[in-house]
């Protein structure tokens, strides 16, 4: 009993901080509609602004003094990025705005690594907390306790500012209907402002609070991150009560599952989030979404063109230069250009269901990492050649977007990108976990190419036909009756089912067949390395592909190929900077700021004013 | 004196041309009605007076001031109050909480509203204060919403067919409920397909058809006039 009990109190313990976070990005998005990728962030910054005030202000009062002003510091920061990232594309296409936050993570990612250097830091015990506390005769931090007192309160504050204040009936108002808000008088502008700030604010004194139980370190933004968004969809999006119990929820669990069943701890969160979508789609507190409210990659677009004579003609000059790049490049623009062949067709086949599915994907590296791991699993133990291997990896990795589409085609949105994000998790937990098959954080090593095609020229040269041959096949898929009925099914379902189409099995073949397409690309990829990790499979490996198609633009067919080649491009030239994520960030928010096309749209613009010309003269 | 003004507007949504170079003015302390059939851009017109849409073209005049291109926001703060047709109460807010969504100080030169006065003016809502507004029948959403409007005190409200989807009782309180606005010195434009509930309240009427302004008139001319009626609002 005692240790059930002590668990519980851990499990609450943990929860706290989880729910300072989750309800911040909650009331964000509820009011703003922006999922803030950087809400991980600002916890962060939470907990290393905390650890500085801590070195400097003494004792009790001090000590909370702290967390007060971290809450206030990051509050300011979350209310500069919102002005100068945010503000200026409100009217883009939603999806922009992530690509925007996640640059945001990528600066802040940097400039903490800048101030407070790469060690981990180590927080300071809560002046008169330090102790234990017997609880049915078991130990139980002091601490622990304050942490769940700690965010009663703040549930209670939270309760109290939006449903006796006019401010926070405002909020509410306007997380329902923003536009009558403004109709009636409301400056939108400055709400926006103030619930960032407030979002911000919860994210750094949730940081802060947990700084004596968990430190201050710098991957502490990715590593709450998923939990973060796990817990406000179980929640429902911009439910404060649904981001506390979940959080609870989650935590809880967490606790007891390490004790019964310890390698369920990184997939059970996941699992938790997978069954309560299934059966209620919208979370547990959460308000059904109006159609078209979210989740659109922009307006209906203008119908694809088949390419032009000239288009071909710039296809077949690509292909050609890249086939000559072992003669000019070197053996290190070989290599550098197997990559970006290989994240050409990644991104290409995320485009595939994103751009014309509009079905937004955050967890597209599970089926880049399954097929993979597919490839390098069958020769590690089976021996399979590399042809076979190639072959299998795209079914392997299509089997896995069969399972996890069926899921997720249920959904749309936020929801259902948070449902790949989930499930692609819960792959990269197994393959991380399960050590024994997978070789754990290790990896697999010595997956090497065949004889015949040993040569880097060689294999330069399959990667090119394999994969210049599946993007072809993406495009191709797009023009046929297929393809069409998905675009139909992303510019209006409602209208696609009425007209006796199956939408939702359109989108599962969809796909599982870029699912499919994204293994091809990873089976290309493990042989080039000889080696395969985890980290193909993690969010961050979404995360890339998403950029790559958002900076090449969604709007067009070409836009993920320009997309992937300058990302992976822009990698290799930055990364040989000591702080390249910073440049990258920045370099990400001014595209969208500047370019809310993408490259390609940039692209299409210039060739219209282009041709206008032309026309003038 | 003219209160509203507007001359030569063209909207669009997208690409799709609405109004065409509609005209209109209406003086202080009138009850003037926008009739039209369904589509025929009333909504359009209200819309682009209140900034939801943004006129492309043309100039929208209020108590003398240009208000063409404004956020909503500054052109509610200006005095003109928007009820709209799909009414858009904030149904997870109980009835007090939207009327304080809807509240602003008030003006020297406008009428001036309470919650207790709109409980008089509007005695259901009062005994529905702790409701959530999504569970109040159609009949007193619309009164909701008109309360909300006019606890922001405007000069003016813009009513996008009030009497849409009504009980005919109701739509009867709805008249005597416009007549006692029009008594306490408020500016009406009313959009109406319904031309019995446009007579019991208006002065004057415009009507327009596909984006265009056909006629105007007072209201009692309309009435010598059939075969306008026929043309332009018979269904
Ligand atoms: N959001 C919109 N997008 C595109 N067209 C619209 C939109 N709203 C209305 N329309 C079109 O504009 C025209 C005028 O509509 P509206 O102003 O709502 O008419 P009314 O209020 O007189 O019924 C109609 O043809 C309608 O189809
Ligand atoms: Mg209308």
């Amino acid at each position: 009993m005692g240790f059930i009990v002590a668990q519980l109190l851990t499990g609450m313990a943990n929860a706290s901080a989880l729910f300072l976070v989750a309800s911040g990005l909650s009331i964000i998005f509820g009011v703003t509609r922006v999922v803030n990728f950087a809400h991980g962030s600002f916890y962060m910054l939470g907990a290393f602004v905390a650890y500085s005030a801590m070195q400097v202000l003494p004792g009790f009062i001090g000590f909370w003094a702290s967390i007060l002003l971290a809450g206030l510091a990051v509050g300011l920061i979350g209310l500069i990025v919102e002005v100068c990232v945010l503000k200026p594309i409100y009217k883009s296409p939603e999806l922009y705005q992530l690509v925007a936050t996640f640059g945001v993570i990528l600066v802040i990612q940097d400039l903490a690594l800048l101030v407070w250097g790469p060690e981990d830091l180590i927080g300071k015990r809560a002046p008169g907390f330090e102790g234990v506390v017997m609880i049915l005769g078991e130990r139980v931090p002091a601490y622990d306790l304050v942490l769940i007192a700690f965010a009663v309160i703040v549930l209670c504050a939270l309760w109290y500012l939006f449903n006796r204040t006019r401010a926070g009936v405002l909020v509410r108002a306007a997380t329902q209907d923003r536009e009558m808000v403004s109709a009636l008088g409301v400056n939108q502008s400055i709400l926006f402002t103030a619930v960032f700030f407030l979002g911000s604010f919860l994210a750094g004194i949730g940081g802060a609070a947990q700084l004596p139980k968990g430190g201050a370190d710098l991957l502490m933004d990715f590593n709450i991150l998923a939990a973060v968004f796990v817990v406000v969809v179980i929640g429902g999006m911009g439910s404060i009560i649904g981001a506390f119990v979940a959080a609870m929820l989650i935590s809880i669990l967490q606790v007891f599952g390490v004790h019964l069943l310890p390698q369920s701890t990184l997939v059970l969160m996941f699992v938790v989030m997978a069954v309560v979508l299934v059966f209620r789609p919208w979370g547990l507190f959460g308000r059904e979404e109006q159609a078209g409210e979210h989740g659109g990659a922009g307006p209906p677009q203008e119908p694809l063109r088949e390419l032009s004579g000239r288009g071909r003609l710039v296809v077949a000059a690509v292909i050609g230069a890249l086939a000559l790049v072992p003669v000019f490049g070197g053996q290190f623009g070989t290599v550098l250009f197997a990559d970006v062949i290989i994240f050409c067709l990644f991104a290409a086949s995320l485009h595939y269901i994103l751009g014309i599915g509009g079905l937004v994907s955050f967890g597209h590296a599970a089926f880049y990492g399954g097929g993979a791991y597919t490839a390098a699993l069958l020769v590690q133990y089976a021996g399979t050649p590399m042809e076979l291997a190639l072959l299998l990896a795209p079914l392997g990795a299509g089997f896995a977007a069969m399972i996890i589409g069926w899921f997720c085609v249920r959904l749309s949105g936020v929801y259902f990108a948070m449902l790949t994000l989930a499930f692609a998790q819960v792959l990269w937990s197994i393959v991380f976990q399960w050590t024994d098959l997978t070789g754990g954080d290790d990896g697999i090593l010595g997956v090497w190419p065949s004889q015949w095609a040993s040569d880097p020229v060689v294999y330069y040269y399959l990667v090119l036909v394999l994969g210049t041959g599946g993007v072809l096949l993406l495009r191709a898929m797009a023009h046929t009756p297929f393809g069409y009925a998905l675009r139909g099914a992303r510019d209006s379902a409602l209208r696609s089912e009425a007209i006796g189409m199956n939408v939702q099995f359109i989108q599962w073949m969809s796909f599982v067949f870029a699912g499919a397409m994204a293994g091809l690309a990873g089976g290309l990829f493990v042989f080039a390395k000889g080696s395969v990790f985890p980290t193909e499979l993690e969010i961050a490996k979404s995360f890339d592909a998403l950029i790559m198609v958002f900076l090449g633009g969604v709007q067009s067919l070409s836009g993920p190929i320009a997309g992937a080649s300058v990302f992976t491009l822009l990698q290799d030239l930055l990364s040989r900077f000591e702080y390249w994520r910073l440049c990258l960030g920045l370099l990400i928010i001014a595209i969208v700021i500047l370019f809310p096309g993408g490259i390609a749209g940039a692209g299409n613009w210039m060739r219209s004013r282009f041709s206008r010309a032309e026309v003038s003269s | 004196m003219t209160m509203l003004e507007l001359a030569n507007i063209n909207t669009y949504y997208g690409s799709a041309h609405i109004l065409h170079d509609v005209s209109l003015e209406i003086g202080s302390g009138e009850v003037v009605a926008l009739l039209g059939r369904n589509g025929a851009g009333k909504s359009t017109t209200m819309k682009s007076i209140i900034g939801l849409v943004r006129p492309a073209s043309g100039s929208v005049r209020f108590s003398g001031r240009e208000i063409g291109g404004m956020p909503p926001y500054e052109i509610c703060r200006n005095g003109i109050g928007y009820v709209p047709e799909e009414r858009r109460i904030f149904s997870d807010l109980t009835v007090f909480e939207n009327l304080e969504v809807g509240r602003r100080p008030a003006r020297s030169d406008a009428p001036s509203w309470t919650v207790e006065r709109l409980c008089e003016l509007f005695p259901n809502l009062a005994e529905r204060r702790a409701n959530r507004g999504g569970q109040l029948s159609g009949g007193e959403q619309q009164m909701l919403t008109i309360a909300r409007t006019l606890m922001g005190n405007p000069k003016m409200i813009l009513l996008d067919e009030p009497s849409e989807g009504i009980a005919p009782v109701i739509v009867e309180q709805m008249a005597r409920t416009i007549q006692e606005l029009k008594r306490e010195g408020l500016t009406v434009l009313l959009s109406e397909q319904n031309l019995h509930f446009a007579k019991l309240v208006s002065d004057r009427a415009f009507i327009i058809e596909s984006g265009t302004m056909r006629y105007s008139g007072t209201m009692a001319e309309l009435s010598d006039q059939p075969d306008i009626r026929e043309k332009y609002l018979a269904m």
